[in-house]
């Protein structure tokens, strides 16, 4: 499977600040009976971007036209806390997203993004602030996001982000989605299963 | 050179390096239900791929289960096709599928155990974050994406880089009316909600060494509300107890091998833990959350926080951006707020001891009048053992609904949902805006007898008061 060699990512971006932004925010749990992904991008933080008494649309930054288009999220500390559904991802790629700048990522949220190709870089609140502030001053701001030199450069300035090197490396390589690897690897795991005593097998 | 209980499941479980330098790691034992999962099989099919173990899978419905409505169809058509997609995929694919007609069936992290298939010195992973409950038993268990558990699926193994281990000691004795969920939320508050980020959190001390194994999972449950991915204690007497003689236990010589076994698993003495942190016992009370993250909890005798009394950095807005959800009052007792509804249940605190707690000093008493409780067994084993006991019925005389297993108002992924800004005492673990179903619900999570208290009291209470506890 030839996956795509991720190495930076060009976009706007749009600011959703706040810390803990947990997964029930990012999708609510109602819009998981489904049994595709599909769709799933129209529901991306639905009850905070509609108001839940009447139904109006709020002034969550994503409903601001001038975010429209924007691939690029920026947000808090420990974005994506709470549950393990990949829904909270795949609804932020859905809706458009292409890489997520924050603070840090709770762990589950991190890996199901970086599978999905979808980089998560961290910043430190003042750099995350400094994009913001030019995101708001021009919302067409080009924002890029390079995995090489681990920075991102916007209206001439440049800051520092970090990103755990496993999923670096498989981003800038490729190989974010694991399955061909681990495919690869059956016949090992045969003989490593064959050495454990398990369940009745 | 002595190692941790982690590092030595990891070793036995890794399988080999990736390119990237994570570990191809073995899961032992995969679980899966019917939220996460269909994707999983549809990607399968896609890519034309078997699954490589199938007996290493086992298959369970409880996120959209209704518990008022055993007959299909059932009155949700999406929870009916997704109810439709398990069993068509367990039948395809050839796993193991706990059905309703079964009599197995029930919210997974509690089937597990129950079943005896969580076992020590494993790996266990569900594309669930709650996952980390069966850590209790001395596994090494936690949540995925759906993604993985394709690759779980179609080759038994996921990508995964090694956690950090945390060891938390608590010390010393409970006071009476403590409970393990208090110990948790205590933790949680005490680390912070992304404290635990990229460790394993290993629990230990007098404290766990005295806990059944239903107080462990309760425990390990939570690890993932404080960020660590995976919780676990040490496997010992108690674990190998509640084991014995499960349909999937081993038994005769087996059983003496795999004590054997399960035993080597243990934390060396001296073995080496990245971080340590040691907890009194007896600092811990009763505790209830106030705001929209567990770890947002006091003890049932403090005050709702100020935040024009907050110091630390983004204390104060998050303080103002909670209370302004919850439409609680800065500085005032958390004794007293008024409940519209009380919720026992969950993968938290759904299993019998919970049950048999709440029943012991229910008995008697009458829910408040406009508190609407219901009690919701975490499986339909649970349900059983209740109703053997006569729980059920003490609990209905009280005045709760007792209904069937599944996961119920934890997440309302089923009929069971708060209305409008209803406010929930909840034996649940996440209270996060909207999560209860209605979003500008408002959830306080607090131990089952703390919810009891609530439900008959009409506001939070001290169970302590309530029901003099003193045990």
């Amino acid at each position: 499977m030839a996956l795509a060699k991720i190495t930076s990512v060009t976009g706007r971006a749009v600011n959703v600040p706040g810390n803990d932004i947990d997964t029930d925010r990012i999708i609510p749990a109602r819009f998981m009976k489904c049994v595709t992904f599909d769709g799933l991008g129209e529901f991306l933080f639905n009850d905070v971007r509609k108001d839940p008494k009447t139904g109006e649309i709020t002034n969550h930054s994503l409903n601001d036209a001038r975010f429209k288009g924007a691939t690029i999220l920026l947000s808090g500390a420990n974005f994506g806390c709470g549950s393990s559904r990949e829904h909270a991802p795949q609804a932020i790629q859905k809706y458009g997203f292409k890489a997520v700048i924050a603070e840090n990522f709770a762990e589950i949220f991190f890996g199901n993004s970086t599978t999905l190709g979808m980089p998560c870089v961290t910043a430190t609140r003042e750099d995350i602030a400094k994009i913001a502030a030019a995101v708001e001053a021009n919302p067409a701001t080009e924002v890029v996001i390079d995995l090489v030199p681990l920075e991102v450069r916007f209206a001439g300035q440049t800051i520092k982000i970090a990103q755990r090197e496993s999923a670096r490396d498989a981003l800038v390589h490729g190989r974010w989605d694991a399955i061909g690897e681990l495919l690869d690897g059956l016949p090992a795991v045969q003989t490593t299963a064959k050495k454990l005593p398990y369940l009745a097998a | 050179m002595p190692k941790s209980l982690f590092e030595k499941v990891w070793d036995a479980h890794a399988v080999r390096t990736l390119a990237n330098g994570q570990t191809q790691l073995l899961i032992g034992t995969h679980l899966i239900h019917e939220v996460t999962s269909p994707q999983a099989f549809g990607m399968l099919r896609d890519l034309k791929l078997k699954v490589a173990m199938p007996h290493r899978t086992f298959a369970t419905v409880d996120h959209i289960i209704p518990t008022d409505q055993l007959v299909e169809p059932y009155r949700d058509p999406l929870a009916q096709a997704m109810m439709d997609e398990l069993r068509k995929s367990c039948a395809e694919f050839g796993i193991t599928f706990f059905d309703r007609a079964t009599g197995k069936q029930g919210i997974v992290h509690i089937v597990g155990p129950e079943q005896g298939i969580t076992q020590p010195g494993t790996t266990i992973a569900c594309g669930d974050s709650h996952t980390s409950t069966h850590g209790a038993f001395g596994a090494i268990a936690f949540g995925i994406g759906t993604t993985q558990i394709r690759d779980v699926l179609a080759t038994q193994t996921i990508a995964l880089g090694k956690l950090k281990v945390r060891r938390i000691n608590v010390t010393g004795r409970l006071r009476p009316g403590v409970y393990a969920k208090d110990v948790i939320l205590h933790i949680i508050r005490v680390l912070g909600v992304n404290g635990g980020t990229g460790f394993a959190y290993e629990y230990g001390g007098e404290v766990f060494d005295r806990m059944t194994m239903e107080e462990r999972m309760t425990v390990c449950n939570m690890s993932i509300e404080g960020g660590a991915r995976a919780g676990y204690v040490n496997p010992d007497e108690t674990t190998f107890a509640y084991l014995k003689g499960r349909p999937y236990s081993p038994t005769g010589a087996a059983w003496d091998a795999a004590v054997a076994n399960w035993k080597s698993f243990s934390s060396d003495a001296g073995c080496h833990y990245d971080d340590v942190v040691i907890i009194a016992a007896a600092d811990i009370a009763p505790t209830v959350t106030w705001g929209i993250n567990p770890g947002q909890g006091i003890s049932i005798v403090e005050s709702i926080p100020d935040p024009a009394q907050a110091t630390a950095v983004d204390e104060k807005s998050s303080i103002e951006e909670a209370l302004a959800y919850m439409k609680l009052k800065p500085g005032a007792p958390i004794k007293g707020t008024k409940i519209d509804v009380a919720f026992i249940g969950s993968c938290t605190n759904g299993r019998l001891s919970d049950f048999q707690e709440v029943a012991k000093f229910v008995k008697g008493r009458k829910v408040a009048s406009g508190v609407k409780a219901i009690a919701v067994p975490g499986s339909q084993i649970v349900a059983l053992q209740c109703e053997k006991l006569g729980l059920d019925k003490i609990l209905r005389e009280a005045g709760f609904e007792w209904r069937a297993a599944g996961c119920s108002m934890c997440l309302a992924m089923n009929p069971d949902k708060l209305i409008g800004d209803q406010l929930c005492a909840s034996s649940s673990n996440r209270n996060f805006k909207g999560r209860q179903g209605s979003p500008t619900g408002r959830t306080l999570l607090m131990s089952p007898l703390m919810v009891a208290a609530a439900a008959v009291t009409g506001s939070v209470a001290d169970a302590r008061e309530v029901f003099a506890v003193n045990n």
